[in-house]
């Protein structure tokens, strides 16, 4: 009887460090499934906002994405909100906050450089102060608002978390969690 | 006679779903075009018959089509090298040598006359945006202006190679190899030849300076078609499978109707010269078709004979069990 | 150790150590069958044949093809399709065979349901059979991203954004899954393994479990009648095959079965040959491109009942009701709750509900396919009401099904 209660209890105890090489083992098979160091790099971008000139677009790159960045001059800024208040009825201030970042002093129109139409990249046109898609005419001001169809809607926002005058992409933040809830941006 | 009954049922279910999931779907997603058998109807009729010598002083005239266009069948090279042509004008302006026999004579004309109206690049080319073609209209050259035009037309059918010579590679680096690439391979009756860029066939090369070299170039040319159309032109390798015959013919003759606002210009071919084009796709794309039909036709009588051996054996052994 | 003697033949020779003679009877000569059946009892081989077909050319388009985001699609569309002698025959009867399997599963599916091949001792064989649909949506979900195309990569972008879990943002599962932000390299090379080895393996086994689930309760007939295998194996044996109730497996269920085969093997390769754009989708043969979405993204056919579900509702909805439908047939025999064996049509309401439940999944599959405007948004969503409402109700009105 003692004899073959202790069997049973060698038994389970053996079965349970077996179970404990298992789960050693899957969670190596877990970690092998994970995105590799050099992915996961690539996957936050962090752009130092001070470089930029005003009105000048530059294409920078996120996850396989181009990323649009360009610093807003005072009169794009101004005549925004003339068009937007003629459009909603709302202010300049209000209407530059949804779709800009404020970083330092300056506003900054930073997007995923694919029309939301068939995701051809825009391209930018200093003097008129707007995107053209040569693809199908699409067309957005300059805070990546759509101005004539066929897109759906205003250029994709990425996720981003301000630091100081260095901008992350890739990391999400309180003013982005804003823009998703308030429909400024899809989620990127 | 149930078993015929519930065959019949199966195959009805499985035809209903097959016809909803694929024709009726399709028609909901694709609109159809017919095809206008490259007539061309919107663009005037020639009415004058043209003068070939007088043509040809026309198109070698100062300041005329020699200015930007190369002749290699008369023995003009293009003034400037395809990559800094393409750098000045967007896209390198095509080699005339054979454009008389792929494009139609009307659609010449009409190129002659009005570049962005026969194009159909009206939308991008007009008063509004202040943007002109890259290729000036033709305003005459002092005479009578139809005149004028006829015999050029005249002339560039003349120095062609005859239809028949016009093989399908031909037709297709004329008509589309400016803008669009081929990167397979393709097999001409029996003999391979490279790929195709816009800037002409990949040559073999010895250095590998040589090689970086091709390929800058290359690199260079596809950004200022970049910068002209938008984005840079699809390579066609696969488009014979992608889109089909009929989807490539139609565009071809009307893109507007497809994808209105497109950079792609109305390439005025011929019926014959379209045709060849998608020979060229197939022999490119689906190099293997004629085998496929042949081999199909073989496999289908063998594997009939397999199945009626099949249902004389179950006869045979069921014989026992009934 | 048992004793051997002198092998007298090559066959008494493998007799002795492998037992052949038994095995040939035991799976052969007298695996008993019922006799009262039709041809949709021959699916099962046409499945097994089908999978074979896609092992035999798998192997063939394996030798050629490269799992690099940047050489894929011209291994598959110029390698494979263009150089490799009879490359092409193989891309297209993998292809098909890939499609034509489906078809052939949801047949399969529907005639058990409708003989109620599920029930008293037989739930073992429709859960692992189940199981191996859910093996073979795997194994296609992860062979139509190989190529490479346009509709493998949004493809696989969907449907991994799906494990995002909606509002739950799950978005390290899906950077998990995929191995990147977007399918990329590592995604690609993971999908290779599962497609050519670990789902692979796992529906061999799953075929195995399969066919040794069948052992005990038998293979149903027409009628749902109780057949006593003991007594009417040994009238056959006897001689009296006439009037016995069962056949042979070998050769008497092969023969019938060849002959279905046959007739199925000209559909497929008429397929093959003439008509394979079904299953090749057309989109598909232009290169991924993460920078363009194609016009309209929709599975294969055999996923758009399911897609359908999830499509007319908002997000979380969506994805409840999709787990919901993926899952729901498995339970088909604890949801039936009446004690009748016997096919549809002698069974009350169950009828109404077979034929409604068929029906409504054409539906869902019509309305997963064409672009979501109206009516066929509204169409679609009542259909995918009526689905979840039928699961509903199963268990009621087989519950007040009367004792037949």
């Amino acid at each position: 009887m003692k004899n073959s209660s202790r069997r049973g209890f060698m038994g389970k105890a053996f079965g349970a460090v077996a179970g404990v090489g298992a789960v050693a083992s899957l969670f190596a098979m877990k970690r092998s499934w994970d995105p590799l160091p050099s992915v996961k790099a690539a996957g936050f971008t962090t752009l130092d906002m001070s470089a930029y000139k005003e009105n000048e677009l530059v294409v920078e790159k996120w996850r396989g994405k181009p990323i649009f960045v360009l610093k807003q001059s005072k009169e794009m800024l101004d005549s925004e909100g003339k068009n937007m208040s003629k459009l909603t009825g709302k202010t300049t201030s209000e209407m530059d906050k949804k779709r800009l970042l404020k970083i330092g002093d300056a506003h900054y129109l930073v997007c995923v450089g694919l029309c939301t139409h068939l995701g051809c990249i825009p391209g930018y046109r200093p003097d008129k102060k707007n995107f053209l898609c040569a693809c199908h005419g699409g067309m957005y001001d300059d805070t990546g608002m759509v101005t004539k169809s066929p897109p759906p809607r205003g250029l994709d926002i990425p996720p981003f978390k301000i630091d100081g005058m260095k901008l992350v992409l890739g990391e999400s933040s309180p003013e982005y969690e804003k823009m998703l809830a308030d429909g400024v941006t899809l989620k990127v | 006679m149930k078993e015929l009954f519930i065959l019949a049922i199966v195959t009805t279910f499985t035809l209903v779903t097959y016809y909803l999931v694929e024709p009726f779907a399709h028609s909901h997603m694709h609109k159809h075009h017919e095809s206008e058998h490259f007539a061309y109807k919107d663009l005037p009729a020639l009415t004058k018959k043209g003068d070939v010598a007088r043509g040809k002083d026309l198109v070698m005239g100062a300041g005329a089509c020699t200015g930007c266009h190369g002749i290699k069948v008369a023995g003009l090279s293009a003034p400037m090298d395809a990559v800094s042509s393409a750098a000045a004008y967007g896209v390198n302006p095509p080699d005339l040598s054979n454009v008389g026999v792929v494009f139609d004579p009307k659609f010449l004309a009409s190129v002659i006359n009005n570049p962005a109206h026969a194009l159909m690049l009206e939308h991008k080319y007009n008063a509004k945006s202040g943007k002109t073609f890259p290729m000036p209209q033709f305003y005459g050259a002092g005479g009578d202006k139809s005149q004028e035009v006829a015999d050029m037309v005249a002339y560039l059918q003349s120095i062609a190679v005859p239809e028949e010579k016009l093989t399908p590679n031909m037709a297709f680096e004329t008509a589309c190899g400016r803008c669009h690439a081929i990167h397979y391979e393709y097999n001409l009756n029996g003999k391979m030849h490279p790929a195709w860029t816009q800037i002409g066939e990949t040559p073999k090369f010895k250095h590998t300076q040589d090689k970086l070299a091709f390929e800058m170039n290359v690199a260079n040319y596809n950004d200022s078609l970049i910068k002209y159309l938008g984005k840079l032109p699809p390579d066609l390798s696969m488009y014979i499978r992608s889109r089909g015959e009929h989807f490539i013919s139609t565009f071809v003759e009307n893109p507007q109707q497809y994808l209105k606002g497109t950079a792609m210009p109305r390439v005025g071919v011929t019926a014959e010269a379209a045709e060849k084009v998608i020979t060229h796709l197939q022999d490119v794309g689906d190099s293997k078709r004629h085998k496929r039909e042949s081999v199909g036709k073989n496999v289908m009588i063998y594997i009939i004979i397999f199945a009626i051996f099949a249902i004389l054996w179950k006869k045979q052994v069921w014989k026992e069990l009934h | 150790m048992a004793h051997f003697t002198k092998a007298t033949s090559m066959h008494d020779w493998l007799n002795q150590r492998l037992g052949v003679d038994t095995l040939n009877r035991v799976l052969a000569t007298e695996y008993w069958i019922p006799k009262n059946i039709n041809f949709l009892w021959a699916m099962g081989m046409i499945l097994a044949i089908t999978f074979g077909i896609l092992l035999v050319s798998g192997i063939f388009l394996l030798m050629y093809y490269q799992p690099n985001v940047n050489l894929a699609f011209d291994s598959v569309n110029y390698t494979i399709m263009q150089e490799v002698g009879y490359g092409w025959l193989w891309r297209h009867v993998h292809g098909v065979a890939a499609s034509v399997v489906f078809l052939i599963i949801y047949i399969h599916m529907f005639t058990g349901i409708y003989y109620g091949s599920y029930k008293k001792g037989r739930e073992m064989i429709w859960i692992s059979g189940m199981l191996l649909f859910v093996a073979f949506s795997a194994e296609a979900f992860s062979g139509y991203m190989l190529p490479w195309g346009q509709m493998s990569y949004w493809a696989g972008m969907v449907i991994t954004n799906l494990f995002s879990g909606g509002s739950l943002h799950a978005d390290g599962l899906v950077e998990w899954i995929r191995g990147d932000y977007v399918p990329a390299q590592a995604y690609l090379n993971r999908f290779f393994m599962l497609h050519v080895l670990l789902i692979p393996v796992a529906i061999m086994g799953l075929i195995g479990l399969h066919f040794g689930a069948l052992r005990i309760p038998h293979v149903n007939n027409q009628d749902g009648e109780e057949i006593d295998f003991d007594v009417e194996s040994k009238k056959y044996l006897a001689g009296d095959t006439k009037n016995s109730k069962v056949i042979r497996f070998m050769n008497d269920f092969l023969a019938k079965d060849m002959m279905v085969v046959g007739i199925y093997l000209v559909f497929f390769f008429y397929l093959v040959f003439f008509h394979y754009d079904f299953a090749m989708d057309p989109v598909n043969f232009d290169p991924a491109d993460g920078l363009k979405t194609p016009t309209h993204i929709y599975p294969e056919w055999y996923f758009l009942w399911s897609y359908e579900i999830l499509r007319p509702f908002s997000t979380n909805v969506g994805l409840i009701a999709f787990a919901f439908a993926q899952v729901i047939f498995v339970m088909l025999p604890f949801l039936d709750r009446s004690p009748n064996t016997v096919p549809a049509s002698r069974r009350g309401l169950f009828k109404y509900w077979f034929w409604a439940m068929l029906i409504d999944m054409i539906v869902l599959t019509a309305m997963g396919k064409v672009p979501p405007i109206e009516p066929f948004g509204t169409i679609g969503f009542y259909a995918a009401l009526t689905f979840i409402g039928l699961w509903i109700a199963l268990p009621f009105i087989t519950k007040f099904e009367k004792k037949v």
